[in-house]
């Protein structure tokens, strides 16, 4: 009966774990163009990193995201010599966002997310139906 | 004859706690789905279900909770599809062992509701 309660906040953290890291994909997207950002340089691609995070006992891992890290892929030269951010030789530094990569990573993302719906929704109807016993 | 009451239940009463925590162990290998190098975990439901059943807790106090068995062993789990950030869960089986799992609970919980119902006439006449 406990033990099944710390489910709830397995897949919770889990849950916030998956969000979190659509939230990066989305930010990703939206910037997969910005050629300069608040410190004047393109944008850098951010990938957050996973880590298993023990609540109690060995049985009970949740998900936390230890950190965000900055995508270490060179970036994009995109020649382009009437821009406004173009060096001596017309390249315009672009961010380094692969959107095929995000693309996947946001379906993996949106996936590994419903599937800790699921497992809440399920501890829920054994709980519910728990609390029935010998009705 | 509380006893009897006592042996008659405690059957589904290790059963259900194993299953709810196995059910603990599979929610967290999906929820570790994406994490490097977590290792997915199960615990061998036959062997903990025996050992618990043929070693009921000693020594309880009568009007007090029955004292909850030692958990049961976590393993880990036999790799089929390795993958290169060190992580064995695979969701598929994990999805099925969930409901698998979701499905023996139910059916203990049914069983046990009979059981209770059957001693409730019994004792009603």
């Amino acid at each position: 009966m406990t033990s099944l309660l710390k489910v709830f906040d397995v897949a919770g953290s889990a849950m916030t774990a998956q969000a979190q890291r659509l939230n990066v994909v989305a930010s990703n997207l939206a910037n997969a163009d910005s050629a300069s950002g608040p410190d004047g340089k393109a944008y850098k691609a951010k990938q957050v990193v996973f880590s298993t995070e023990l609540m109690g006992a060995a049985e009970n891992s949740g998900v936390r995201v230890t950190g965000v890290i900055e995508d270490p892929s060179p970036a994009k030269q995109l020649y382009q010599p009437g821009h406004p951010m173009a060096d001596e030789k017309g390249y315009v530094t672009m961010p380094n966002v692969n959107v095929v990569e995000e693309m996947v990573n946001m379906i993996s993302a949106s996936r590994a997310y419903q599937n800790n719906v699921e497992t809440l929704n399920t501890a829920k109807t054994l709980l519910m139906k728990t609390l029935s016993i010998g009705q | 004859m509380v006893n009897k009451l006592d042996e008659l239940l405690n059957f589904h009463h290790q059963a259900l706690n194993l299953r709810s925590q196995r059910q603990q162990v599979l929610a967290s290998n999906i929820a570790n789905a994406d994490t490097p190098g977590y290792k997915a975990r199960d615990i061998d439901f036959k062997a903990a279900l025996a050992a618990a059943v043929s070693h009921p807790p000693k020594g309880e106090p009568p009007s007090g909770a029955p004292a909850a068995a030692a958990p049961a062993k976590l393993l880990y789990r036999a790799m089929v599809q390795p993958s290169v950030d060190g992580n064995t869960v695979d969701m598929d089986v994990e999805r099925a062992q969930f409901a698998e799992n979701t499905v023996h609970y139910e059916a203990n919980i049914t069983l046990l509701t009979h059981q209770i119902r059957t001693m409730l006439a019994a004792i009603q006449g």
